[in-house]
């Protein structure tokens, strides 16, 4: 009988598995539905850049159904909630689809108003952030009216999208305030609640260690409770106060609100709690979730969406040959880190290993991990177009595997 | 890594004070280790807390961060800082004798 596979979104994640899948099932033995609230699929990497330069907002977005293989099915529709035990998906008008197998890529959603003051007088003017595509578009309008003064760089709350973004974007800014010749009159504090500029130990020391020589001040384990807008500061928790003329905050974040509304499926900030290794959901056997929707250990980013399809494919594919997943994701992680300057530098890591000095993905003739460097930051460059034509399509890239490379690491 | 004694009993702490093995860890230690966390006064909400962070772990194998914690809990994050003035994730964790909140990630 033909089975039904369910995919709820459709970003990076939702779309190569999706791409992956319909070419491993004949179309006569599965279907494929993609069900998404828009057709705007944004290449979120890109926003970094947007505040600075002038790449153009459109060259960010295409369709998302352009980005599905024939024979699978995009619904444009907004979606109420999922029913694990009827199998079935609830639609906003209230029609329902059911699935044999469902695939959650709903991503991350952003709560500024869940920060008291954050959307009051002065968000998107001297309140800013680049995490979607409207705000990255206001915050290149602030900046350039900036001259001069105290810039802050702001972490709501963890966990958020890609946690080296705002560090690249305060070294950006370094960078951006030197070409313009002000930054001798910009003040530049970089704002946490961790207690460290990183969430992993060794690579958290050679962060701080840009700062530092970058001369842009770090304020740790900084709670933010409320930001004055007017009066121009952040206030924590526990009563201190960062001062600021033009403030650049990641809101926090949570998973999609349908997963709020459907009994049993999300954690108390709507992430969809699964197995780390299987990405099997904890609600229901025949659920998977990849992505920023998934609560599992490791950064949410693309890299780790895609590293997490390799498993979800192979899992979903056991599922309903009524078989247990057996394809186990370790955590696998990988970031390039905008140093300014024209250089980045790269991390990689999973569940069990730290980011570590040494060279991606080969040994010998890879990219430098750990360390700045011009071909890095070329990488980086370069990844739109392989994004776009090779890993949403769903093929191989050329030495990127999902699981993380050992060799050629240095520290084991 | 540090071996020190709550209640009488020996525990092993990593460097940042958190339980390594929560297994070694029983409610009769809460006041020592309130104490060593720097507060002087435990009322039945910071009580409430302790367990609920405890709960959680034991049942999702992680303590929440705070705004887990506060959604989960229904203790406000400004109240949660008023109990526990100098980070309420992670001091509930060292006196609920589990390992550092991986919230942050």
């Amino acid at each position: 009988m033909r089975k039904r596979i369910v995919i709820l979104g459709a970003g990076t994640g939702g779309t190569l598995v999706a791409n992956r899948l319909r070419r491993l099932h004949p179309e006569d033995s599965a279907e494929i539905v993609v069900i998404d609230q828009d057709d705007e699929h944004v290449y979120q990497p890109g926003l970094l850049f947007l505040p600075f330069g002038p790449a153009e907002a459109g060259d960010l977005v295409r369709s998302r159904h352009g980005r599905l293989r024939r024979g699978v099915e995009f619904r444009q529709a907004p979606i109420d909630r999922v029913e694990t035990g009827a199998q079935r998906v609830v639609l906003g008008d209230g029609r329902t689809v059911g699935y044999d197998v469902l695939v959650i890529a709903t991503g991350a959603v952003l709560l500024p108003e869940e920060t008291e003051g954050l959307t009051g007088p002065g968000w998107g003017e001297k309140v800013c952030t680049f995490y979607d595509l409207q705000g990255a578009l206001a915050l290149r309008a602030a900046l350039a009216r900036f001259a001069g003064g105290r810039l802050v760089v702001a972490v709501v709350d963890m966990p958020i999208k890609c946690p080296v973004a705002p560090l690249e974007f305060a070294f950006l800014a370094d960078w951006h305030l030197r070409r313009r010749g002000l930054r001798e009159r910009v003040e530049l504090t970089y704002v946490t609640p961790l207690d460290a500029a990183f969430t992993r130990p060794v690579a958290a020391g050679a962060l701080a260690g840009l700062l530092a020589d970058k001369g842009v001040g770090l304020v740790t384990e900084f709670g933010t409770a409320a930001v004055d807008g007017p009066g121009g500061r952040l206030v924590s928790y526990d009563e201190r106060e960062v001062g600021f003329d033009l403030a650049v905050v990641v809101p926090a974040h949570g998973g999609a609100a349908y997963v709020g509304r459907s009994p049993g499926l999300g954690d108390e900030l709507n992430f969809v709690p699964v197995d780390r290794h299987t990405l099997q959901a904890a609600a229901a056997p025949d659920v998977f979730a990849l992505g920023d929707a998934a609560g599992v250990p490791t950064s949410k980013a693309g890299s780790v969406a895609h590293f997490e399809g390799a498993a979800v494919v192979e899992n979903v594919t056991r599922v309903l040959a009524g078989r247990p997943p057996a394809a186990r994701f370790d955590g696998h992680a990988n970031c390039f880190v905008e140093t300014g300057h024209g250089k980045a530098l790269l991390l990689d890591f999973n569940y069990d290993t730290e980011p570590l000095p040494g060279r991606y993905p080969w040994a010998a003739a890879g990219l430098p991990l750990l360390k700045q460097s011009r071909l890095n930051h070329l990488g980086k460059r370069a990844f739109p177009w392989l994004y776009w034509h090779a890993l949403l399509p769903g093929r191989d890239l050329p030495g990127i595997g999902a699981d993380m490379p050992v060799h050629g690491k240095k520290g084991r | 890594m540090a071996t020190t004694t709550y209640a009488g009993r020996p525990v092993t702490l990593d460097d940042e004070g958190f339980f390594t093995d929560p297994g070694q860890w029983s409610e009769d230690m809460i006041p020592e280790l309130a104490a060593s966390a720097g507060l002087d006064r435990l009322t039945d909400r910071h009580r409430e807390v302790i367990a609920f962070v405890r709960a959680r772990y034991t049942a999702q194998g992680a303590a929440p961060a705070v705004r887990a914690l506060s959604k989960s809990s229904g203790v406000p994050v400004k109240e949660l800082y008023q109990l526990f003035p100098k980070g309420p994730a992670k001091t509930a964790a060292r006196i609920a004798g589990v390992p550092k909140p991986r919230g942050c990630i």
